[in-house]
């Protein structure tokens, strides 16, 4: 169970990035976190992270307060930040650390195949395409087997038909081990076709505006009618005025 | 059938990439040789290519040449060792350390500017003529190279990926020789190249200002005694050793950087 308590986030600069934000997230759920830019999702989601600290109140992961990164939970960057001098293989088990080299290898294996990049195991990151990097960046994430994996905007340096085939390929594997699943992003649609709720924040400060329960079922249809009205319902929360106009693209 | 096709073809392919680029010295040589032999060039001003092989075989016969080169190298690979040792201590130190950068990298910059091999004269009355003189003005050329580039390589690092580490829990030892050491590897083999190459120049200029032994000290003494042919010979030498050394900081970075755009994938 992964808690956020009363959580305020004031930077050096006196910018308050994130004001009292409650929420609970259950083990296995998907919850995406949208807003403008300046509403400090991603910082909550480095916050539970482990890799910034909150001005007040806590993140709480199976009741204990995270001070550094929990060692069951997975992270996902914008970026691949695969380790350019290692192989696939060796990247993926760059998460692993302090394990033992055959069970290392098993579990690299097994991950490896899970994103379909098997083949491509003794390939250097500079050989990979964005998609396929961003794939090792999951298989990395997955092969410590966590509780709950953190995406910050993972999709969005992509192009649109990899992207979609990304999300896809994401809810295949959730579906095996069903970690729960906190999504920082900026595609509507991306938070639409994962999630089983969706928090909107607003910025100055950064506030949870809004919680929406996403009841469709899966695979979820771009197309499908009750997809549209969703989409528009959710645009309609946040806030596009002209002086926001970071979010209509995509 | 990809075999059979690829067994035939050498006979008719040789490897060109690898001729072409000696045709141009090779055909200077060619072209050296003939007009000595015509007498247009004056063996005084330069000898015969092959007046300087003759002078090669004759040193090598009579132990002066590996003597000669063999200090000359000793004194470069001390120096660089010594000189490429503080410099990446320090490259090292300053490149993780704000505070240590702070308080070293100003004097260092400031030292830096000055050109040591002005130091000379100071490094001769410090010194005296012996080896120290020459190995600490070895030193100082090496130093500087090295540390500049480790310096920028680990500064240059993607933070992302320092960040990695942190996300998995990697603690300062482990980041430094999975994270950043790697990083910051392609930046400081191009340190080693140009210092390689200021290692070579100051040797040279070291040996010629006062030395009794070292592959400077063999030209300049033959200039005493008008022997040409021996002159070139320690230039072409030097030339041969500086290629050498940098086709051995070539090998190394195939080996260990083969992961780097800069290197191309076989």
């Amino acid at each position: 169970m992964l808690y956020i308590e009363n959580v305020h986030k004031q930077f050096d600069n006196g910018f308050l990035a994130l004001e009292g934000i409650d929420l609970q997230i259950k083990p296995g759920e998907i919850v995406s976190l949208v807003g403008t830019s300046g509403c400090g999702k991603s910082t909550l989601l480095r916050i539970v992270a482990g890799l910034d600290f909150p001005t007040r109140g806590a993140a709480l992961i199976d009741g204990e307060v995270v001070t550094r990164p929990h060692p069951k939970v997975g992270f996902i960057f914008q970026a691949a930040r695969l380790m350019p001098w290692l192989t696939v293989a060796e990247n993926v088990q760059f998460g692993l650390q302090g394990v033992s080299r055959l069970e290392r290898q098993w579990r690299t294996e097994q991950v490896l195949q899970k994103v379909h990049l098997l083949n491509f195991a003794q390939t250097l990151p500079r050989q990979l395409s964005g998609g396929m990097a961003q794939r090792v960046a999951i298989a990395r994430a997955l092969v410590t087997q966590p509780d709950i994996l953190l995406l910050d905007e993972p999709f969005s340096a992509l192009d649109a038909f990899t992207r979609t085939q990304l999300q896809d390929h994401l809810l295949e594997i959730w579906a095996t081990d069903r970690p729960t699943l906190l999504l920082v992003t900026h595609d509507i649609e991306e938070a639409l076709v994962l999630s089983d709720r969706i928090i909107v924040l607003r910025p100055n400060p950064g506030r949870v505006h809004r919680e929406m329960a996403i009841d469709l079922p899966h695979p979820r249809r771009r197309s499908s009618l009750e997809f549209q009205r969703l989409k528009d319902q959710l645009i309609g929360e946040l806030d596009l005025s002209p002086a926001a106009p970071d979010l209509v693209e995509r | 059938m990809t075999t059979t096709l690829r067994q035939s073809t050498p006979t008719l392919a040789l490897p060109w990439d690898r001729i072409i680029p000696w045709a141009v010295p090779a055909g200077l040589i060619v072209l050296w040789q003939i007009l000595a032999l015509v007498g247009l060039i004056n063996s005084r001003v330069l000898p015969a290519p092959t007046d300087v092989v003759q002078a090669a075989i004759r040193l090598t016969l009579n132990g002066e040449l590996f003597k000669h080169v063999g200090i000359s190298a000793w004194r470069a690979g001390v120096g660089c060792l010594i000189g490429g040792g503080i410099g990446l201590f320090f490259g090292v130190l300053n490149g993780v350390s704000r505070p240590a950068e702070l308080l070293t990298d100003g004097s260092i910059q400031m030292i830096r500017n000055i050109p040591h091999l002005a130091l000379i004269p100071l490094v001769i009355l410090w010194f005296g003529i012996d080896d120290t003189a020459r190995i600490f003005l070895v030193v100082l050329g090496v130093f500087f190279p090295i540390y500049v580039n480790t310096f920028y390589g680990i500064r240059a690092i993607d933070p992302g990926l320092i960040e990695m580490g942190r996300v998995y829990g990697l603690n300062r030892r482990q980041l430094f020789s999975q994270v950043i050491l790697p990083g910051a590897l392609p930046s400081i083999l191009v340190g080693l190249r140009y210092a390689l190459g200021t290692m070579w120049l100051t040797l040279i200029v070291a040996e010629t200002i006062a030395a009794s032994s070292g592959i400077g000290y063999l030209a300049m003494n033959a200039r005493e005694f008008m022997q040409t042919d021996v002159v070139v010979l320690a230039i072409l030498l030097y030339a041969l050793l500086g290629k050498l050394a940098d086709s051995a900081v070539r090998w190394l970075e195939k080996v260990t950087i083969a992961w780097h755009p800069s290197q191309n994938l076989t």
